[in-house]
């Protein structure tokens, strides 16, 4: 099956950013990574339809749409962990840094390409053991303490565990647990961070600082987050993608997305008209 | 009804007790220095102990330990990790039926195996049956265990670029190592009371038995010759190692289930 076939939709647009202006403003950011022409199917159905899309460096980009229209799909891509699912593959191209990686070696790959997921999931192990994690496995020569230090400082942690490192990391709260995963995940210093629904099991207040925490990431890695939650793409994001069953509707800056869309279904979304 | 119900959850309950206290009764005045010291006596002699026997089920236990644990891990890692669903209910349900395989049969398989080419009854072959019979217990306990450690933890680590046997080695086994540690101990002490399959593979021998490839005594064994023989010295010193044997298996039991309860709780997903 393929996009020119599927009947639901019937407004042919442009996949990429629709406005002069959006193109000129991407054309001028260096890109950390490109996706091109990306279908992706789990056995024989397809689930992502001729994605085409830049990844912003230093920038937060989010994906946005409804239950089931593949924005984490699309997200577990950017990091092939599609791949640990049987029967799930990806046509198309995808480029870090230029490179293309599909063609390389996925357990080194993935190390430069970070994932915090929708449930805070740290190891059975002690805080500090969950942030050394994946400096030991990839025999890092660095001093591990003073990375775990650091891990934990950029994630907004530190102060609150420092005395207690070597705790379970299941006596924090759940706020505290997903900022010990982003730690865990910047301990290897990768260049890209992915976030699938970071903050959709937590309450508001840990919510906002995960917020306020990827904003000042995007200093140290580009990001990539998904999210259902509309005013937190609006406020955390540089750029939003909107997708819709399985297909990029719209790619914007995000002031432009929220305030001019240019797509009917974009706007009919972000005004809650469904979704 | 109701009455009835509460009777029989009480005979459930006082069954063991009832064991317990009958082995404590008519064991309990045996048991002394001797009987963990001493080689058993000549017929007619009173005395002696069971030293022979003790160590025996001791060289057995590991000897089957050595043979049922590893391939029941190494299994059930197969299972848990790598194996489609298909692959994984043959291989369950074979060792399901394994399981139930009576534990007789199991001699007689091991007899036919190792003390037919060897021409010896010997510890080896003992301990060979009494691994078989490991084989089972330890894949499909270690399995549900594997299999309990919530997938989020296994995307972690694949996604932070550990390799798949860098995540089984470093996450998914010390997550579930309480659990299979409690499967293993289970394991062996239900081999520890075993009794047939010891009958025609490690035979029984009176005196020390110096390697691997000699006869042995083992306690179970022992339970059994000196309780259908004639003399009262030998049915008391029964009592008694059959007292030891009790206590030692329940001891491992209370053991393996500390160590299950005193687990960090992996929360399900």
């Amino acid at each position: 099956m393929h996009a020119s076939v599927r009947p639901a939709l019937t407004v042919k647009i442009p996949p990429i950013a629709t406005s002069p202006a959006a193109r000129e403003t991407s054309a001028a950011l260096s890109m950390r990574m490109t996706i091109s022409k990306v279908n992706f199917f789990y056995g024989s159905k397809q689930t992502l339809f001729d994605i085409s899309m830049g990844i912003a460096t230093n920038k937060v980009t989010s994906l946005i749409g409804p239950s089931g229209c593949g924005k984490s799909t699309l997200l577990r891509t950017l990091n092939r962990m599609y791949e640990i699912v049987r029967g799930a593959r990806l046509e198309g191209e995808i480029l870090l840094d230029g490179q293309n990686i599909l063609t390389q070696d996925v357990t080194s790959y993935r190390r430069r390409v970070g994932m915090v997921f929708q449930r805070p999931n740290p190891f059975p192990k002690s805080i500090f053991d969950n942030v050394a994690y994946g400096l030991r496995i990839n025999g890092s020569k660095a001093p591990i303490s003073e990375a775990v230090e650091k891990s934990l400082r950029h994630a907004a942690l530190w102060d609150e565990v420092k005395d207690h490192l070597h705790k379970s990391a299941y006596e924090l709260s759940g706020g505290q647990q997903q900022r010990l995963c982003i730690a865990r995940a910047l301990a290897v210093e990768p260049e890209v961070l992915l976030l699938d629904e970071p903050c959709s099991a937590l309450d508001p207040i840990s919510t906002a600082k995960i917020e306020e925490l990827l904003v000042q990431l995007k200093d140290l890695c580009t990001i990539v987050t998904v999210t259902h939650n509309m005013q937190q793409a609006a406020r955390i994001s540089d750029f939003t993608a909107f997708l819709l069953t399985g297909q990029l509707i719209e790619f914007s800056p995000t002031p432009q997305l929220f305030t001019t869309p240019g797509d009917p279904r974009t706007e009919a979304y972000i005004t809650g008209r469904f979704g | 009804m109701l009455a009835m119900t509460g009777v029989c959850a009480f005979v459930a309950v006082s069954v063991l007790f009832l064991i317990l206290g009958y082995l404590v009764y008519h064991g309990g005045t045996s048991i002394n220095w001797n009987f963990f010291t001493k080689l058993p006596t000549p017929v007619g002699e009173t005395g002696g102990g069971m030293a022979n026997a003790i160590v025996g089920s001791g060289k057995l236990l590991l000897l089957a330990t050595l043979i049922g644990v590893p391939i029941g891990f190494f299994g059930a890692i197969y299972l848990a990790e790598f194996s489609g669903a298909t692959t994984a209910f043959v291989v369950r349900y074979a060792a399901d039926l394994l399981n139930g395989v009576p534990s007789i049969v199991i001699g007689i398989f091991a007899f036919i195996l190792v003390v037919h080419p060897f021409k010896h009854f010997s510890t080896l072959a003992g301990g060979f049956a009494l691994g078989l019979m490991m084989i089972p217990i330890t894949l499909r306990s270690t399995e549900e265990f594997l299999r309990g450690v919530p997938n989020a933890l296994r995307e972690a680590a694949m996604a932070l670029g550990a390799s798949k046997w860098k995540t089984i080695a470093s996450v998914i086994v010390p997550a579930a190592y309480r659990g299979i540690l409690t499967a293993i101990l289970l394991a062996f002490a239900r081999v520890a009371g075993e009794t047939a399959p010891l009958l025609f593979t490690a035979l029984g021998n009176r005196f020390w038995s110096p390697g691997w490839n000699q006869p042995t005594a083992a306690l179970p064994e022992m339970i059994y010759r000196y309780a259908i023989s004639p003399y009262d010295d030998w049915n008391r010193q029964a009592w008694a190692a059959g007292l030891v044997l009790l206590v030692l298996i329940l001891v491992i039991n209370i053991v393996a289930r500390a160590i299950l309860s005193r687990g960090i709780a992996v929360p399900r997903s």
